[in-house]
């Protein structure tokens, strides 16, 4: 039965299929992640890890199956409650995806403002997260004048500013330097040690060895289940 | 609603062009709907100024004894609808006719006798002061054995009239045409915004944001943007006003074309118009073009 009952888990997926047409990109998919999880999704590139990452977030639907995040049925969810979803994560993208238009706080201070936080607790809060990542010196600069260490320095930041309860990375380090990717991977070490969720979808084996912590493989589409590093 | 407010006044700093295209068009299309507005309220108050100022003029047959007036009088005030009548007699109605012609007077010398019958000037009542009425009691007026003819400017008022209904359903049909238009290019610029900020939108969507939270700034910025054009477009028509008021009221005498500007109650309505057609405008837009 699927009542998301299970105190333990934060994520449970059940028989999930997803398919572009007659393209399959995920089938049969069942996983289950516990709450304060580090989780490694590993697989090579076209394998489906970041499709899988985004029925996480409702970035696009399931084809077949369904999906528990912290209690909410994605089936189940309405238009409206999709953001009050989307807050439970903090999301990496590989690119980034910073605004480039604004500047670094306004970047981060983004996710706060959406969720209706004060103006004042904003400034302390994204001042605060800046200072942890090491990045507090570049709050007005824009994202293009950052490197790319400090870009993604940036969207961990944005990621972690509203407190969420999950972290998704989507080959957080694939563009980095093994320097800037040991600063990312300990900030999501960061996370994980005060209580949150870690799910990393990366083919980095060297970021893998380095983390610890749950390894599933995932290979045209299908979880093969842990597999040796 | 602050974090809103602040998002779309740094959205049309950013968007400077396009806002200041949106404005000025709003604008454009308010002074000219203002001005038709214009134009019709103080023709209005010109028309019925001159209605109110119509006079039956009722003309003797000649020869008519005098000691016949009373009773002629008497018979023309019978008629519902009149409030008062006044005999001109022909030697006033001579006079008269000198003062108005001042420097060509000399012409009127060389008259052997007056040529001007005795009259009645009748004015009516407010309520018969429309066209079918004034007719109506001329008609009866005319039919008196005494009265050999009535002279009333009904007619000529009733053709301007008509004229002037024309030119209303003129107004109507461009304000309807330019409201469409300012409403189109609202929505336009909208729709450029959005599509500039296409990345952005995806990513507040991505960390959490809701539909109002990214939908408010676009209505904000477009009622800012109608309520602006809405303020240039009266302002323009105004200072227009007094340019030209000053000059024409120097022209024509005060009581004949006294011409105001529309009243505070009107222009406030037009502003608030010119915001709905921002809110409008935006609401088409996101309704197209931001689908969640």
């Amino acid at each position: 039965m699927i009542d998301g009952k299970d105190k333990s888990s934060i994520i449970q997926m059940f028989h999930v299929h997803k398919h572009y047409g007659s393209k399959k990109a995920l089938i049969d998919i069942n996983l289950n992640v516990s709450k304060n999880e580090f989780l490694f999704i590993s697989g090579p590139s076209g394998a489906g890890k970041s499709t899988l990452l985004r029925l996480l977030y409702l970035g696009e639907p399931v084809s077949e199956g369904q999906v528990l995040v912290d209690g909410m049925n994605l089936s189940r969810i309405s238009k409206k409650r999709i953001p009050f979803l989307r807050r439970k994560f903090g999301i990496i993208f590989q690119d980034y995806k910073l605004i480039s238009t604004k500047t670094v706080f306004d970047n981060v201070a983004l996710v706060l403002e959406a969720s209706g936080k004060k103006r004042k607790f904003i400034e302390k809060k994204v001042r605060s997260v800046l200072r942890t990542v090491g990045i507090e010196q570049r709050i007005n600069a824009p994202p293009h004048s950052l490197s790319g260490g400090e870009q993604q320095r940036v969207a961990v930041a944005r990621a972690v500013v509203g407190v969420p309860k999950i972290i998704l990375a989507d080959e957080p380090t694939g563009s980095l330097d093994s320097d800037s990717a040991d600063i990312i991977l300990n900030l999501l070490k960061g996370f994980h040690t005060h209580g949150g969720t870690v799910i990393v979808a990366t083919h980095d084996k060297e970021l893998i060895r380095k983390a610890g912590g749950r390894i599933l493989y995932l290979k045209q589409g299908r979880l093969l289940g842990p597999t040796p590093i | 609603m602050a974090t809103y407010y602040h998002r779309a006044v740094k959205d049309i700093k950013d968007n400077g062009f396009l806002s200041a295209v949106t404005i000025i068009t709003i604008a454009l299309s308010i002074l000219i709907v203002s001005a038709f507005a214009l134009f019709f309220t103080n023709a209005n108050n010109v028309m019925n100024h001159w209605e109110k100022g119509i006079r039956i003029m009722a003309y003797l047959k000649p020869g008519i004894s005098q000691k016949n007036f009373p009773d002629i009088k008497r018979k023309i005030q019978g008629i519902y609808g009149i409030q008062d009548v006044n005999f001109i007699s022909k030697e006033e109605a001579f006079k008269r006719l000198k003062e108005q012609m001042k420097r060509q007077s000399s012409i009127l010398m060389d008259l052997n006798e007056n040529p001007l019958p005795d009259a009645f000037e009748i004015s009516m009542i407010a309520s018969s002061q429309s066209g079918e009425k004034v007719e109506e009691i001329a008609t009866k007026i005319e039919s008196l054995p005494s009265i050999e003819d009535v002279e009333y400017g009904q007619k000529w008022l009733e053709r301007f009239t008509n004229i002037f209904d024309l030119f209303r359903l003129a107004g109507y049909a461009m304000g309807g045409i330019f409201f469409m238009a300012a409403v189109f290019i609202v929505a336009n610029t909208i729709r450029l915004v959005i599509y500039t900020r296409r990345e952005e939108i995806e990513i507040m969507r991505l960390v959490g944001a809701s539909e109002k939270f990214i939908r408010g700034p676009f209505y904000i910025e477009s009622i800012i943007q109608g309520t602006l054009g809405g303020i240039i477009g009266i302002a323009v028509l105004f200072i227009t006003f007094k340019l030209i008021s000053s000059n024409v009221e120097h022209s024509f005498k005060y009581e004949l074309l006294n011409i105001k500007f529309l009243s505070p109650e009107f222009y406030c309505g037009i502003i608030l118009c010119s915001m709905f057609v921002g809110w409008l405008g935006c609401y088409i837009s996101l309704k197209q073009f931001l689908k969640a």
